[in-house]
């Protein structure tokens, strides 16, 4: 059990920490979000799956703490509800301004479709100015952010992200450390799971001998079924050993998956950021590198019984690739089941906008298809996040199986 | 970009041949032998998921290039 919290801490530490580096994944969303006029179906997506530096639930924006740095101002601290943040449902004074923008400019932030961005310039005045909407260029394959302010034009940068510019992010002039929407929820699964688990041990020792109660009995279900289906047959007698390790992805990624899962509270995609999946990824990788034996070892890199040429030329490079294609691919196995969710939900929903540009009646009457389209999508979802959770548990028990199994030859 | 979308397609297309005939063979097992249901179940979810895991691959790459 401690182990068990153990790791669920560590996770959520390098979680946290690799959220400073990427912000969002779903780089592409552009500023026009309008549901009002223009809808715009892709880039409504897009933002609805990133993440954001302020929480909202229904028309209520809950501001979070940023925490940012730039090389040029150094630290900055302060609630994102310093760039007073437009309601969801709010009035929106002019053209050009979207849920989740900011009208206000602070110590050279901004708050764009909820995410934390930067002027450049270093003109702009520091202290909080008031600005007058944001611009969104695409120039080529580049996106190019522009907030517009006393009449000139500024452009943004967004924060760093880890991704080193594959995904079409980088190196910018600034780091966010803030405690964004994605963070936020997984801190409130990471409580809720350990409340949650510490009770159920608590009563499990308290009522030693006796049949379990309550929620017990169907936590207790889940938790057999995958020590049984998943950790003893693939670990074969050291399955005690890795238990904690696949309980706490288990229960870590189901709990998320479910989370993302409630309408209007927030919808936060947790497990469908690459930032998160590639943190649990990466203790799959080091589990399973630390954890194996010589006998892994020595199929992975000199393989008995192949001519010398065969494994120099191909096997060996083809099996090191493999060390690393195993993670890489449980990591977007997660993101892209939770992401493409997300987005088909947010879509189904935008045909009530899309066909209700017109008219009040195609929207009434697209409504009604929509809505059994996307419980029927919802119930799916349901699914997969169960089967997605077993999936990255199970293949994590296979690759622990293959690195810790005895030589029998 | 839409190169790279036909590329997306052509793995999809093989994904889902996998998938399918993984599907097609564990219904037949089951068919064939309905007490072994809970095994035959979890090797086809991993099966699947390893299919997947290729046409995963092939549809990051066409991100990359497109």
């Amino acid at each position: 059990m401690r182990l068990f919290l153990l790791t669920f801490c560590c996770f959520l530490g390098l979680s946290n920490f690799s959220f400073a580096g990427s912000g969002s994944s779903g780089d592409d969303h552009s500023h026009d979000d309008g549901h009002g006029h223009g809808f715009n179906p892709q880039s409504t997506a897009f933002h609805h799956i990133a993440d954001a530096n302020v929480y909202g639930i229904g028309p209520i924006n809950i501001p979070l703490p940023c925490i940012l740095y730039s090389k040029d101002d150094g630290l900055a601290m302060f609630s994102s509800g310093k760039f007073d943040i437009i309601p969801h449902n709010g009035p929106r004074e002019t053209e050009g301004w979207a849920h989740g923008d900011g009208h206000a400019a602070y110590q050279k932030y901004v708050l764009n479709s909820g995410m934390v961005m930067r002027v450049v310039d270093p003109s702009f005045p520091a202290e909080k100015v008031k600005i007058d909407g944001f611009i969104h260029k695409k120039e080529g394959k580049k996106h190019k952010y522009y907030t517009v302010y006393q009449g000139k034009e500024y452009e943004l940068e967004k924060s760093t992200t880890a991704d080193f510019g594959v995904f079409g992010g980088g190196f910018t002039s600034f780091y966010d450390f803030s405690l964004t929407k994605n963070a936020t929820s997984m801190l409130l699964i990471c409580l809720l799971m350990g409340w949650f688990f510490i009770s159920m041990a608590r009563s499990y020792k308290n009522n030693e001998g006796r049949a379990p109660t309550g929620a017990n009995n169907l936590m207790e279900s889940i938790f057999v079924f995958i020590q049984d289906e998943v950790a003893k047959p693939f670990l074969g007698h050291k399955w005690e050993q890795f238990l904690p390790f696949l309980m706490s992805l288990f229960f870590f990624i189901l709990g998320l998956n479910l989370f993302g899962q409630i309408p209007f509270l927030g919808g936060s995609n947790v497990t469908g950021n690459l930032a998160v999946t590639a943190v649990l990824a990466i203790f799959t990788f080091l589990m399973t590198n630390f954890n194996g034996n010589k006998h892994y070892w020595e199929h992975t890199l000199w393989m008995p019984g192949v001519p010398a040429w065969l494994k120099l030329f191909i096997l060996t490079p083809v099996e090191v690739l493999g060390l690393f294609i195993k993670p890489v691919t449980l990591m977007l196995r997660l993101f892209a089941n939770i992401t493409a969710g997300h987005m088909v939900l947010v879509i189904f929903t935008g045909l009530i906008f899309l066909f209700g540009k017109e008219n009040l009646g195609a929207s009434i009457g697209s409504a009604i298809p929509a809505g059994i389209l996307t419980l029927f999508m919802m119930s799916i979802e349901l699914l997969v996040a169960f089967i997605q959770a077993f999936v990255f548990t199970i293949l994590t028990a296979s690759y622990l199986g293959m690195a810790t199994e005895e030589a029998h030859h | 970009m839409s190169l790279a979308a036909i590329g997306m397609g052509l793995a999809v297309i093989g994904a889902g041949i996998g998938i399918g005939s993984v599907g097609a063979k564990a219904m037949e097992a089951i068919a064939r032998q309905p007490e072994a249901v809970g095994d035959i179940r979890g090797s086809m979810i991993l099966m699947a998921a390893l299919v997947e895991g290729a046409a995963l691959i092939a549809i990051v790459l066409a991100f990359l290039v497109g």
